[in-house]
């Protein structure tokens, strides 16, 4: 579905991604990992098209999308939950959702925003809200109902996790999977790299800008360098 | 009695066109955090392209007045793609955004001038029809009535129109963060074009008003308005609509009480901007300002 090869993304003279390459298949979960400062975010925004590529190709569903504009890629279906969540502080929980739903036929919002509520009751509760005075947790939970709301084909999620309770970690990648058993490509970023190899298929170490090491997710968790670089000493792995 | 009476009614009709200024000016400022200082400059080329047109093109002011509201919508989208558009990327874009502007303001100030004559115009009599009423002593004419019904109702739409509509919410959701609009699909550099357009016909509408207000446009009128403007969104609260309203109504008041008082003209403009450094002493944000203040 994604087909990223030899991305190069800069800031000024800094190169933050450097040929890079990797894809998505339909329906899979694949993650990108590795330690702060890798370049995950970058190559993410990359994608969504808010930081343009400086060379290399983007490529979905076969289609050559390196220069189109952000707006359009999303009504391609290529949706991204920032890091950080970016949820819109001074409106409501309620025009977030819409928000989310921008670029799909008005007629269908409604009911959408119906469905998520059911999905997720706090955002119903709290639909008047403005959304900067929901808890982290919270905000975390409508930005993931606000990127459904675009019906994604490729969903890209950037540290869903980050910086959240364990209790709510568990929530989060309890509806990664609940996702992923619905058939939504996914492709995640994450530091909490043992539980996202957990859900992925597939995933790309990066590092310093590149990547370092691919393959499949089961591999990457029983490869010792991988499991004392990137999953900490504390392995209680379950095999 | 009366006399105070007559300058709080006279008050309210110069404060609503203050208002209906302040609220173009502040709405391009929620929106990007930069200040257009060509807006007063719009204000000017708006008062007087309806004077022309109804003048020496012979439209009614009730066409005239739509049109030279478009006009300076088109104004808005010129300073948006020839001084901010071009700077967006930089990262002093709201500096050198700043002084771009004031450059369009120059060049518009130069185009007043050449195309509509150094000498203060006005509108030819009989372009409003004016009834005179006089109601406890206070004469109101419906020329001020009309004035501040359509101030009253343009700011009304703007205000629905950001609060209801996709395009309004689209507005917001840039003002509240521009990479988090991306993301979620909208055009940003349209909807930043449209919000110029917005607020400059809102400044040109303003321009028609006041030079119908006091019978006389000049092209040097943008001056008075400019730094109440400025003044106006700061009272408010920098980028609250609400904000620029209340603002444009208590400079107004203000102003006239002042000279009621004073019984003197010379002291108005002092008076209205200490006023204005009262306010913020008490409320620093302003009236309704966000209440983000600058971490000390
Ligand atoms: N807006 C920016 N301007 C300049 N450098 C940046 C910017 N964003 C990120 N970087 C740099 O790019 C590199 C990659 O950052 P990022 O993609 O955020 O990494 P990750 O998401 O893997 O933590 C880092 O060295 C970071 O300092
Ligand atoms: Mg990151």
């Amino acid at each position: 579905m994604l087909e990223v090869h030899d991305l190069t993304v800069s800031y000024g003279p800094i190169e933050a991604v450097r040929e890079v390459s990797f894809r998505v298949e339909a329906g899979a979960v694949v993650s990108l990992v590795g330690p702060n400062g890798a370049g995950k975010t970058t190559a993410l925004n990359a994608v969504s098209g808010v930081i343009p590529a400086r060379r290399g190709r983007i490529l979905f569903e076969g289609r050559d999308i390196t220069r189109m504009s952000p707006h359009q890629r999303v009504s391609e279906g290529i949706v991204q939950i920032p890091e950080g969540r970016l949820v819109l502080a001074g409106m409501t929980v309620r025009e977030n959702l819409e928000m989310g739903a921008y670029r799909r036929p008005r007629p269908e919002i409604a009911a959408s925003i119906d469905r998520m509520e059911a999905r997720f009751p706090i955002l119903r509760e709290r639909s008047g809200a403005l959304a900067g005075t929901l808890s982290g947790g919270e905000q975390q939970m409508l930005a993931i109902a606000r990127g459904l709301m675009a019906k994604p084909r490729l969903l890209l999620l950037d540290e869903p996790s980050l910086g959240l309770a364990p209790l709510i970690v568990r929530l989060i990648f309890e509806i990664i999977r609940e996702l992923q058993a619905g058939g939504q490509t996914i492709l995640l970023v994450e530091q909490n790299a043992r539980q996202a190899l957990a859900v992925s298929s597939h995933a790309y170490v990066m590092e310093n800008g590149k990547v370092v090491l691919e393959g499949p997710a089961e591999s990457l968790t029983s490869d010792p360098a991988v499991i004392s670089s990137y999953l900490g000493q504390a392995i209680s792995s379950p095999t | 009695m009366n006399l105070l009476a007559q300058q709080l009614v006279n008050g309210l009709f110069i404060g609503s066109v203050y208002g209906l200024f302040a609220v173009g000016y502040t709405l391009v400022f929620g929106v990007l955090d930069i200040l257009n200082l060509a807006h007063a400059a719009v204000f000017t080329l708006g008062g007087l392209s309806a004077v022309w047109l109804v003048q020496a093109a012979g439209m009614s002011i009730w066409l005239a007045f739509p049109l030279a509201t478009l006009l300076a919508g088109g104004l808005g989208l010129l300073i948006n793609a020839a001084a901010f558009a071009p700077l967006r990327r930089r990262a002093d874009s709201q500096f050198s955004g700043l002084i771009s502007s004031i450059a369009m303001a120059i060049i518009f100030d130069a185009a007043a001038l050449g195309l509509f004559g150094a000498r203060s115009v006005r509108f030819p009599p009989g372009t409003v029809k004016v009834h005179v009423w006089q109601i406890a002593g206070v004469t109101i004419t419906s020329l001020q009535v009309g004035i501040v019904l359509v101030a009253t109702l343009l700011m009304l739409i703007l205000t629905l129109f950001l609060q209801r509509s996709r395009t309004g919410k689209a507005i917001r959701t840039v003002a509240e963060n521009e990479r988090a609009a991306m993301l979620l699909g909208v055009n940003v550099s349209g909807i930043i074009a449209f919000t110029f357009f917005i607020s400059s016909a809102l400044g040109g509408a303003a321009g028609v008003l006041y030079g119908l207000y006091f019978d006389s446009l000049a092209p040097d009128m943008g001056r008075a308005i400019e730094l109440k403007g400025l003044a106006v969104i700061i009272l408010g609260g920098m980028g609250s609509i609400p904000g620029a309203i209340l603002g444009g109504l208590a400079f107004g008041l203000s102003e006239v009480l002042t000279v009621a008082v004073s019984g003197t003209s010379n002291l108005r403009d002092a008076v209205a901007f200490t006023v204005l450094f009262a306010i913020l002493l008490l409320r620093p944000s302003g009236l309704l300002g966000r209440g983000k203040l600058r971490e000390a």
